[in-house]
């Protein structure tokens, strides 16, 4: 039997992963105007880096963080972690996101909960929780404190900038609001906007954390209690719409976990998909912050990537200088492949170079965290071709 | 696609144009009209593994079932649309060159001339369909289900008002090469045809 350290050992030390990480962080003076109108005095953004920062800077990945996503994207905090961070499939040596090639940055954006300013940080005028009184804000405002986080490490422009979903949807805005400061931009599993449907579901979310009783308003932190049972039942709904009908099928099907159907028997059954779920919400709602979560879900309802383009997708890719790659997953329902080929048609349309392949997963919008050999191959060959175009770059 | 297919088109694509290229394989007649001509060019390709060829090549490919049409492009947003090879697959040839003149200003199309004196030797003397390198398939197992010959494509533009810019035929073998520009129809391999409106 290995003892505990010699298995942690283990995967610090294996081969693929940027092994022990720690994360760094910032405190930005303001004044920093957000999209909202309101102004932070000040903001603190939590990052990482894995792999070295070439001599012309010119190597730096941007890591744009989903909905309930972190700094903490690849490695491990301790030897006892048990999980590295949540890209850690996708980000290290040898991986797509080649560490001994690029210098990744993940950060943790402005509201939310791991350690940047949000709504569970004291707010200077009070003294107390910012809470519900924490400002509103939308991708941009994210895209805009990254450029500042750029900045601090001496990156003029990226390599690329990289994001599923929510995070996509920033890599899609850096190109339109920066658009000299990257030249790739990696957009998987997103769309230009969402669908009714899928803010139907973000209000159905948030609904369950404000009429948690535990919610007070949003002021818990000060009540000293937390909605999270509301917090739970919100990350239920989306953990639904994260996988497929069909992937929830192979996975669960009619497994009991425990009662029997057995007839004159009256405990109730519960199915496996039950308690997976009850699982998923418990575990979520014991480290996230509800109010980071509503932020979160408004900020994905609010963009819209054309709205001040005449709502013209062309209009707007035509201020893209940089390239696109775009992945999208066959069994996605939430960010559906029709979504990412409507980002295909604009750019093609607006003569911007684009990649789109539309990976087969029966995995539904969590494709994009999760191992799959075609999507691996696709994103290591362009990240690859990222790569020699910044070493050509150097050469020269 | 052969080195002398790919000469004629890139000599038909204007310099620093935007190309469509249907059913782009591998991505080569791309990297060459990239390199050539400066293009500005996408690809579009279903198969998984021509795709990867293509990413890997730095070609931009976007994944597009052409079956369901090219509906997402818009009027004249392309100068030449190109197919190379793919005529003959096609369920309704003439509609989806309608479209290629839509999409774009020229079209540029290639094809397996089945007039070529080793296909009509074939039928003529074994009764069977030909299967040879350039055909390799069985009759009922094979993507081309609509062949025709040079004359019967030029029908078909004739019918279709479409303007024939340039044809040129193609002979891999030495003797139908010097052969085919006599008899085009007997001894020329492959056709490409510049099409317009």
């Amino acid at each position: 039997m290995p003892s505990e350290t010699a298995k942690s050992q283990h995967h610090r030390l294996s081969a693929g992963s940027v092994g022990l990480v720690e994360p760094k962080r910032h405190t930005f003076p303001g004044p920093f105007k957000l999209a909202c109108g309101r102004v932070l005095d000040e903001y603190t953004l939590v990052y990482e880096t894995y792999g070295t920062l070439n001599a012309d800077k010119s190597n730096g990945v941007l890591i744009c963080h989903a909905l309930s996503g972190h700094h903490h994207a690849a490695g491990y905090h301790s030897e006892s972690d048990k999980r590295p961070g949540w890209w850690d499939h996708y980000i290290g040596p040898g991986k797509p996101i080649d560490t001994d090639k690029f210098y990744v940055v993940a950060l943790n954006n402005l509201g939310g909960c791991h350690g940047s300013t949000g709504p569970a940080s004291i707010n200077p005028a009070s003294g107390k929780p910012w809470g519900p009184d924490f400002p509103p804000l939308r991708a941009r405002d994210w895209v805009h404190s990254q450029a500042q986080l750029a900045d601090l490490l001496g990156i003029e422009q990226w390599a690329a900038v990289v994001g599923g979903s929510l995070g996509g949807m920033q890599a899609m805005r850096w190109s339109l609001e920066y658009p000299q400061r990257l030249r790739h931009c990696v957009v998987i599993a997103s769309a230009m906007k969402l669908s009714a449907q899928n803010i139907a579901f973000n209000e159905t979310a948030r609904q369950a954390i404000t009429s948690d009783p535990d919610f007070c308003d949003g002021r818990y932190l000060e009540a000293n209690t937390l909605p999270r049972h509301g917090l739970a039942v919100a990350r239920m709904i989306g953990h639904i719409t994260y996988l497929s009908d069909d992937g929830l099928g192979k996975k669960f099907g009619r497994e009991l976990r425990s009662g029997t159907f057995q007839q004159g028997v009256e405990e109730l059954v519960e199915f496996q998909v039950q308690s997976y779920l009850r699982y998923q919400g418990d575990s979520f709602s014991g480290s996230f912050d509800p109010n980071t979560y509503i932020l979160m879900t408004r900020a994905l309802d609010y963009f819209d990537l054309a709205r001040e383009y005449d709502d013209d997708p062309v209009k707007a890719f035509s201020h893209a200088c940089c390239k696109f790659l775009l992945v999208s997953f066959t069994s996605d329902w939430r960010f559906a492949p029709e979504r990412s080929r409507e980002i295909a048609d604009a750019l093609m349309h607006a003569n911007v170079p684009v990649t789109y392949a539309e990976v087969e997963s029966p995995m539904g919008h969590d494709a994009f965290l999760l191992p799959n050999e075609r999507y691996e191959k696709v994103f290591a060959a362009y990240m690859n071709n990222v790569a020699g175009e910044v070493r050509a770059e150097v050469s020269v | 696609m052969t080195r002398k297919d790919l000469d004629i088109i890139a000599d038909w694509v204007a310099p620093k144009s935007r190309v469509l290229d249907l059913g782009c394989g591998d991505g080569e007649l791309l990297v060459r009209l990239a390199q050539q001509k400066g293009v500005s060019a996408y690809g579009l390709e279903i198969d998984p593994e021509q795709i990867q060829k293509c990413v890997e090549r730095g070609v931009s490919v976007v994944e597009q079932n052409l079956d369901k049409g090219l509906a997402n492009f818009s009027d004249q947003s392309f100068d030449t649309v190109v197919m190379t090879q793919a005529l003959q697959t096609l369920r309704f040839p003439h509609l989806v060159v309608e479209e290629m003149l839509r999409v774009g200003r020229e079209c540029i199309i290639t094809f397996p001339n089945f007039g070529q004196w080793r296909a009509r030797w074939h039928l003529a003397f074994s009764g069977r369909m030909p299967v040879s390198d350039l055909l390799p398939y069985e009759w009922y197992d094979t993507p081309n289900i609509h062949f025709c010959t040079f004359k019967d494509f030029e029908v078909l533009c004739r019918d279709h008002h479409w303007r024939i810019l340039h044809r040129q035929v193609v002979s891999e073998s030495p003797v139908s090469a010097m052969l085919k520009d006599f008899l085009p129809n007997l001894f020329g391999e492959t056709a490409i045809y510049h099409l317009t409106r």
